[in-house]
């Protein structure tokens, strides 16, 4: 338990100051219900030796370490590489649900719902569905599922369903507000596996309870293999889950520095961006007090980033509240950034990143500046495959004959 | 007593329950929702609620959200849902705004509750704040006397509609289905054990405070059934759906809508009451 955990209400910072739960009555029961089983599993061997066993011989987990030597050359610090990417289906996001879903199954509930963005997390709950055999409703934005209709596809294929959200901004926040509405309708037989460690108490210290083990193996295989911790540890924030996984193995470590990286878009300045913390101000959205993208009367603001992963104008409570207490700095990184770093790291290391942990990579390369031949631990929280065509466009590759 | 629960209690002496009517602000613009709650008041709404349209509406289904949506497309703000309420509450009929929580926190709490009492407003209905998360909205409410209109759900558990009725004030607003507005359709038999409940877990056994029953009620018939249970019977989605239908002319939208208020005044006053 950490002084940057919730209390038993979801508060993070203090009663009042970040989380809590701001949701239609209707839900709280199962909410409630939710938290009591999630926190009887959390102590019960059974469970977590049955979610550690899904880990290790499912999923793939622990993730390597790795010392990214030539990308270090490059930016003047030792930058190290928490290799979530390799996980099974490309990313830290089946950690989190694995877990959900054995908590649902040990619920007694037989289905389960999820919103995407990009379409990771619902090909991740669409995956732990098929393995655990729920039935899995996807709801995606329809600006989605036209950005993204490989993953549209593997969902099908895991078989699941997927419904293309057409109110709103058809995009993640509107997702959102679909799963909830078949939530609210649905909640006897039905579980949401909530994407990010944002929403309602208990989604955000649940989810982090369930990838926090990103962190955890981190820290440990530093010392092991490097004989000490990390100076600086990045990630990229959407709503946040592989940043709060990574943060919480190392928040009681103050001589570890934090830094989120936040979605710059086309730069905060031009308005169209996702650096939620950075730029926005204190709000309600998706159940939780939080930072918002938030007009001047509380409506939410669309957000933009090239990485669909990250445009999403909330963040987890407990990224707001590390923050407040000054011990994560939150900066924003833009697409071009990103882009560039995603070439480097393809080209430096072999390695193509997703466009979300791009941005980690590029605020890395800025923090290197500041600490040069200092250790700077990034998560990789995710493979570049579903990027292919973001990429192709941006950098102008697929037809063969020139070197780009 | 507020104007709100003198409403229910007119209705009560007259044998009958009240019929509460929504329109969110701004659909299909400022002034036109303005004349389409007065055409509710006239046709025989008793309570009336505004809603405060928002970006994203989790309780609410396609009908109410197409009207929110076109209400924020054509740029509607907090301040004109104030100048809605007050043209409303002018007629006399008790006025609540129904609003999820954001706008509030952003316009201020203290802040919309003084500028909702000076317009005349009765209170708040909050679909997404319940009492456990609402100190300063209560602490604003108790200040100025005005509605603290709390949901209670057919999943709610006996605890927390003990805890949900203490806290309200007005009435207390038992959802007719598990699910949003504009769905499915509320029936008696599954909203009857709800208001018992409710019922039996207020304070005073209820004496004091009303039971609304809305979402996922839309005829006459309805709300007779409903009527026999509920002390009021809330209607928000069919009301919408008359001036969506009638989009190209707002005098068949209005005519319509106050067909439709005609026909939900004679249901809850007709009903064989329990």
């Amino acid at each position: 338990m950490s002084t940057y955990d919730a209390d038993e209400l979801g508060w993070f910072g203090g009663v009042g100051a970040f989380g809590g739960r701001f949701m239609p009555e209707a839900l709280m029961a199962a909410l409630d219900e939710l938290d009591i089983a999630w926190q009887k599993a959390m102590v019960d061997p059974t469970f977590i030796a049955e979610f550690e066993d899904l880990l290790q011989n499912y999923a793939g987990v622990p993730s390597m370490l790795y010392e990214a030597k030539r990308l270090s050359d490059h930016a003047g610090a030792r930058i190290l590489l928490k290799r979530e990417d390799l996980n099974h289906t490309g990313a830290h996001k089946i950690r989190n649900v694995l877990g959900q879903a054995l908590l649902t199954k040990r619920m007694g509930k037989t289905r389960v719902i999820a919103e995407t963005g990009a379409g990771q997390h619902g090909v991740a709950s669409a995956t732990a569905a098929a393995y655990l055999g729920l039935d899995c409703t996807v709801y995606m934005g329809e600006v989605d599922t036209e950005r993204q209709a490989l993953n549209v596809a593997r969902m099908q294929l895991l078989g699941a369903e997927v419904i293309p959200v057409t109110s709103g901004s058809r995009t993640l926040k509107d997702a959102i507000n679909e799963a909830l509405r078949d939530w609210v309708a649905s909640v006897d037989q039905t579980a949401y596996l909530f994407g990010t460690a944002a929403g309602p108490h208990p989604f955000p210290s649940l989810v982090l309870s369930f990838v926090r083990g990103i962190g955890d193996e981190a820290r440990q295989q530093c010392l092991d293999q490097f004989g000490g911790l990390p100076d600086a540890i990045a990630a990229c924030v959407g709503g946040g889950s592989n940043a709060i996984g990574l943060f919480a193995g190392f928040v009681d470590d103050p001589e570890v520095a934090i830094y989120g990286f936040e979605a710059g878009g086309d730069g905060v300045e031009t308005g169209r961006h996702a650096a939620t913390i950075f730029a926005g101000s204190i709000g309600v959205l998706h159940g939780a007090r939080t930072f918002v993208l938030q007009d001047d009367d509380g409506q939410t603001v669309e957000s933009h980033s090239i990485s669909a992963g990250l445009d999403y104008p909330g963040v987890g409570p407990q990224h707001s509240a590390l923050s407040a207490a000054g011990r994560a700095t939150y900066l924003p990184v833009t697409d071009a950034e990103a882009m560039d770093a995603m070439a480097l790291l393809a080209r430096t290391e072999g390695i193509i990143p997703a466009i979300e942990s791009a941005h980690a990579v590029a605020g890395a390369l800025r923090v290197a500046k500041e600490r040069p031949g200092q250790t700077i631990l990034v998560n990789l929280s995710g493979r570049g495959d579903k990027d292919m065509g973001t990429a192709m466009d941006w950098f102008h590759l697929g037809e063969a004959g020139e070197k780009q | 007593m507020t104007g709100t629960r003198t409403a229910f209690e007119k209705a009560r002496a007259e044998d009958r329950a009240a019929l509460v009517g929504y329109l969110p602000a701004g659909f299909p613009d400022v002034d036109g929702s303005i004349a389409a709650l007065k055409a509710m008041v006239a046709a025989g709404c008793d309570v009336i609620e505004i809603g405060l349209p928002y970006s994203d509406p989790v309780m609410d289904g396609p009908i109410i959200q197409a009207a929110a949506q076109q209400a924020l497309e054509a740029g509607v703000r907090t301040t004109d849902v104030l100048r809605t309420v007050e043209a409303v509450a002018a007629t006399g009929v008790p006025t609540l705004v129904m609003t999820y929580w954001n706008p509030i926190e952003r316009y201020g709490v203290e802040r919309f509750a003084q500028d909702l009492a000076n317009a005349g407003g009765a209170g708040l209905i909050t679909p997404d704040l319940t009492p456990d998360f609402a100190p300063e909205w209560v602490a604003a409410a108790d200040a100025r006397d005005l509605d603290k209109v709390f949901l209670v759900a057919p999943s709610s558990t006996d605890e927390r509609i003990a805890l949900t009725t203490a806290a309200s004030r007005g009435f207390v607003y038992a959802t007719g289905i598990m699910g949003v507005t504009g769905t499915k359709q509320a029936t008696a038999a599954g909203v009857a054990p709800l208001i018992a409940r409710t019922k039996a877990l207020s304070p005073n056994g209820g004496a004091d405070l009303p039971v609304g029953v809305g979402v996922g009620v839309s005829t006459g018939a309805q709300a007779a059934d409903l009527a026999a249970y509920a002390d009021g019977v809330i209607v928000g989605s069919a009301f919408v759906r008359t001036l969506l239908d009638n989009a190209g002319d707002r005098a068949a939208g209005l005519a319509a809508l106050a067909a439709l208020t005609e026909e939900l005044a004679a249901g809850v006053a007709g009903a064989v009451r329990a």
